[in-house]
């Protein structure tokens, strides 16, 4: 009952945001001060023009998504499609290196949302499972108990 | 408390100023590989203070170049940025040169007229995040290289 509701609650969220992963969270520090390791973000995606300024979540073919602020835009005329390049506001410099296109300039079709509103700390939890998994077993088990108990 | 924490950031009406003035073009080329390249001194001035709630972690601060070229209907270059930690360091005065490499996608700056924004992005301590502008226009590149 509990998993249910917290699916539909996901899914929900999912339809609502319009994007594959409304929530996510940081995992690095190349968003700091603004962004911690451990904070989560919550994205929001629509048609409209990304532009710079806007801090957006892509991955063009990597392990884990990027989530870093825009600071170019050259956006052609005739289709709207768009070259952008990203750049973490802790880093010195932007992430033309780490592009997987050889364009060397990201193309919109890899951005998955705008981050529209964070809350701190949050994400730690899905860290340290990640990191001890011991603790996820843990949680998982208790989780398991209470489905249990809640049965009777 | 998230949505509290933002509903209160709504009822917040800023009133930031801001003011640039280019002090100098310092160089003005194309580069070997083809695109045009400038370098420019900035004196950029504002009043950010109104932008501040109790709920304000930073703000985030960026000046971009705006123009447009027959290719692009839009091009954003962003020359230079700030973190503001706080409402006392939020009227300031600066002088600098762009911060970023000012770089066309292609030959067009020669007598290029442009706008200079200066964008922000309040970041709060919970909830949600705001962005506006202020776009400041009548700017232009000269018509040769330097």
């Amino acid at each position: 009952m509990v998993i249910s509701s917290a699916l539909i609650i996901w899914k929900g969220l999912i339809c609502i945001t319009g994007s594959e992963s409304p929530v996510v969270v940081v995992l690095s520090g190349s968003m700091e001060p603004g962004f911690k390791r451990g904070d989560i973000l919550f994205l929001y995606m629509n048609r409209d023009p990304i532009r710079a300024g806007q801090i957006v979540v892509f991955n063009d073919g990597r392990d884990v998504p990027i989530v870093h602020r825009v600071i170019e835009v050259h956006e052609q005329r005739d289709n709207k499609e768009a070259d952008i390049l990203t750049k973490g506001d802790a880093n010195l410099y932007d992430d033309r290196m780490l592009y997987t296109s050889s364009n060397r300039w990201l193309q919109q079709k890899y951005i998955m949302g705008r981050a529209v509103g964070f809350l701190p700390y949050v994400g730690w939890l899905t860290i340290i499972m990640t990191d001890k998994p011991i603790i996820k077993y843990i949680l998982l088990g208790a989780l398991g108990l209470l489905v249990i108990i809640s049965k009777e | 408390m998230c949505v509290i924490a933002s509903l209160s950031d709504n009822l917040n009406i800023p009133s930031p100023s801001a003011e640039i003035q280019i002090m100098n073009i310092n160089w003005f080329q194309k580069q070997p590989k083809g695109s045009d390249e400038v370098s420019l001194t900035m004196n950029i001035s504002a009043d950010l203070q109104s932008l501040f709630t109790w709920n304000t972690k930073q703000v985030f601060i960026f000046v971009a170049a705006e123009y447009e070229t027959r290719k692009n209907s839009l091009n954003q270059v962003s020359l230079w940025d700030a973190i503001i930690p706080a409402k006392e360091r939020a009227k300031f005065w600066i002088r600098s040169s762009n911060k970023y490499r000012f770089v066309d996608h292609g030959k067009n700056l020669r007598g290029k007229e442009f706008n200079l924004t200066l964008h922000w992005h309040v970041m709060p301590k919970t909830g949600k995040m705001f962005a506006d502008k202020i776009v400041m226009s009548g700017y232009s590149l000269p018509e040769e290289y330097i």
